[in-house]
């Protein structure tokens, strides 16, 4: 019995050491950068524009010879890893990336309510993470002890800001005074959005009419609708992601509401137009970056991922390419393969342009500073409205 | 006030009907074979799916009763194929090989229809849904035939149970699955029949919810299966009337819990409800305590 529970430990020891040679599979030595990401589950969009995103810098990044370090060259390695959009598994899966795939540094997960659970693991086996997408305060943020993680980082703004720059677009750009918020109360994300836009809405004047949640699976509405269109909210918040909106837009319309919906950049697929139709037409979003102000960054980065796949990149791809822009970055400026070197160099990254905008990290946070814009959804395009300084 | 409860009621009405018709398939295959059959929210997912593949295959437009009756056969054949292929041969095994298959075969179910459609679909519009306005309240065209199409199944069916030949010979092996064979009833031809009659019954309640609430995904039967099983156990397991209550209580508690309380509390405060329920009524509503073999 002894002998035999020795033998998996005695294997899963030689291919640890056989990955930190770098040679384990396909030749030459090369940098490891996992990516932990949604491919199935309730968002397959958002992974596949992930791993999109991820091999189109990969791809690009190698043909360039790879990432400097020192004085040469290593090709980057990816090694995917499918979370299914849920907590447990994203976790798992970041515990194989870090231990058993001995990944340089982790990028994603994208939703946050399985970025949460992975910032944990990453955070207690220090190895650095970006996650593209997830925008909840607690991903990089300790809750016990309420400061930062130190090994966790993201590439998007953050849902105080988001919930900020929506609150004050709906009382100043829409003239409205009173909103009602429907939000899935099981999920980490929305539940965060919903309540933060509360505070700052009613915090500079607004009213808040109706506050209802649903939970995650739930299609039906009907009872939620029918009690906030008794309360006539000038708009309502929804913070949910691209496949719930359509059927509770759809649904809020057959019951007579007429109020603009405003969403947050979980909206930004564009799934949303596909399955929402024109019952959303006519709404608003937070997003993290827009075609319509393309940077020529942003211009030659669209261009290719149109080019590789024939559509247009969302915000996640976005994101996305730019984590692995910030992560290149700090290897660069690191010098060396090492975890805690690469840790040290993002946190001090003082100017990283980007496809979605200018970010910058100020220690102890890994949140960047960055701007973020509003759109609209107009005859089934997303068209720039507003953008939003921090 | 009213009118409100009025307009939650018609709510509950709809979300109540569809339960039910689910319900009704756990509950008829409970009632020959005392066994869950798990895949039976993945069998209302796919006919979702089925609706939607005949409505874009379909070069000419089908009549809406058409459609569902091809769904209804569809899935009630492949309900039935499951039966044969998958639950027959465990037959004699311990109920809970057969219980484990069936959870099985909805993740195959699923997990196969995650391949073909990875990304949530868009119900077409079969029909095209008017609301009318009256005496404030709003009702569309679309919430009158789900109600009344889940209605004339319901009736059909208790027709069917009561009043032919083959609801008798069903109602006689719920009875007793032993004594029945020998008195010249084909018991294996009658189990088919139940899970042909309950798959498509599920069938058109996934065809119904799809168009109800138009984006369709893999996934999407695993919450209502579930719920849909709380109410056939609420209703009485085994009891096809227990099913169509069972399916009408859960939906109005859900609605009314939202209409009048605090959004948040709907499940914890519907599913305690339903716990008392199953406190004072163990075997359900209008279910019975088996028959005690000697």
């Amino acid at each position: 019995m002894q002998a035999s529970m020795k033998i998996p430990h005695l294997i899963a020891g030689t291919l640890a050491l056989v990955a930190l040679a770098g040679c384990g599979d396909g030749g030459g030595p090369s940098v490891k950068i996992g990516l932990n990401t949604e491919l199935t589950g309730e968002m397959p969009a958002v992974g596949a524009s992930s791993k999109n995103a991820a091999e189109l810098f990969a791809s690009q990044l190698n043909a360039a010879g790879g990432i400097p370090i020192g004085d040469k060259k290593l090709p980057l390695k990816l090694v995917i890893g499918d979370n299914g959009a849920k907590a447990d598994q994203a976790a798992a899966i970041t515990q194989r990336l870090i231990s058993q795939d001995n990944v340089l540094a982790m990028i994603g997960p994208d939703a946050s309510a399985c970025a949460i659970p992975a910032s944990e693991i990453a955070e207690s086996l220090k190895c650095p993470m970006i996650s593209p997408w997830s925008t909840n305060p607690k991903t990089t943020l300790d809750t016990t002890t309420g400061k930062p993680k130190s090994y966790v980082f993201r590439a998007c703004f953050t849902d105080t800001f988001q919930a900020g720059v929506l609150a004050k677009f709906v009382l100043n750009n829409l003239h409205a005074k009173t909103a009602a918020v429907l939000y899935d109360v099981a999920s980490e994300a929305p539940n965060g959005q919903a309540t933060l836009f509360k505070e700052t809405f009613e915090k500079n004047g607004g009213k808040i009419v109706g506050f209802e949640t649903y939970t995650t699976g739930d299609r039906d509405f009907s009872a939620q609708l029918t009690k906030i269109k008794a309360t006539n909210p000038e708009v309502i918040f929804l913070p949910a992601y691209y496949n719930d909106v359509p059927l509770i837009a759809q649904q809020a319309r057959r019951l007579g509401i007429t109020a603009p919906f405003v969403g947050s950049d979980a909206w930004s697929s564009p799934e949303i137009i596909k399955l929402g139709g024109a019952d959303i037409d006519g709404s608003y979003f937070c997003n993290h970056y827009s075609t319509q102000i393309a940077t020529p960054v942003a211009q030659k980065f669209m261009n290719d991922y149109q080019a590789k796949y024939g559509q247009a990149p969302d915000d996640v791809a976005a994101l996305t390419y730019d984590a692995f822009g910030l992560l290149v970055e700090a290897v660069k400026a690191g010098g060396k393969l090492d975890r805690a070197a690469i840790r040290d160099a993002l946190a001090k990254i003082a100017k990283y342009d980007g496809v979605t905008g200018t970010m910058q990290f100020v220690p102890p946070s890994g949140d960047p500073i960055k701007s973020a814009v509003v759109l609209q959804i107009k005859d089934g395009k997303f068209v720039w409205v507003a953008n939003a300084q921090p | 006030m009213l009118f409100y409860f009025a307009q939650q009621s018609i709510n509950a009405l709809q979300l109540g009907s569809i339960y039910a018709l689910i319900a009704l398939g756990y509950s008829m295959v409970y009632g020959v074979l005392t066994m869950i059959n798990f895949a039976h929210g993945d069998l209302f997912m796919l006919g979702a799916f089925a609706c939607m593949l005949v409505a874009l295959l379909v070069p000419v437009h089908l009549p809406f009763v058409i459609v569902l009756l091809l769904v209804m056969a569809v899935i009630g054949l492949l309900g039935a194929l499951i039966e044969r292929l998958a639950y027959r041969p465990l037959r004699s095994a311990p109920r809970v090989s057969a219980i484990i298959t069936a959870l099985g075969c909805g993740l195959v179910i699923e997990n196969l229809t995650l391949v073909q459609f990875p990304y949530a679909q868009r119900m077409p519009t079969l029909f095209t849904s008017t609301s009318y306005q009256f005496l404030g309240l709003t009702i569309s065209s679309l919430q009158i035939l789900i109600i009344g199409i889940s209605l004339a199944l319901m009736i059909g069916l208790d027709f069917l149970i009561h009043k032919t030949r083959y609801g008798i010979a069903m109602r006689a092996i719920s009875f007793d699955a032993r004594t029945v064979p020998l008195m010249g009833v084909p018991a294996d031809m009658i189990i088919s029949l139940t899970f042909l009659v309950g798959a498509g019954l599920g069938g058109a309640a996934g065809m119904l919810y799809g168009l109800a609430y138009p984006v369709i995904a893999p996934s999407m039967g695993v919450l209502v299966g579930w719920k849909a099983f709380i109410a056939a156990v609420i209703g009485g397991i085994g009891s096809v009337r227990g099913a169509v209550l069972g399916g009408f209580i859960l939906g109005t508690v859900e609605v009314m819990v939202v209409a009048f309380l605090p959004s948040t509390y709907r499940d914890l405060i519907s599913y305690s409800l339903l716990l008392v329920i199953l406190i004072f009524k163990p075997y359900g509503l209008l279910g019975r305590a088996p028959n005690q073999k000697v």
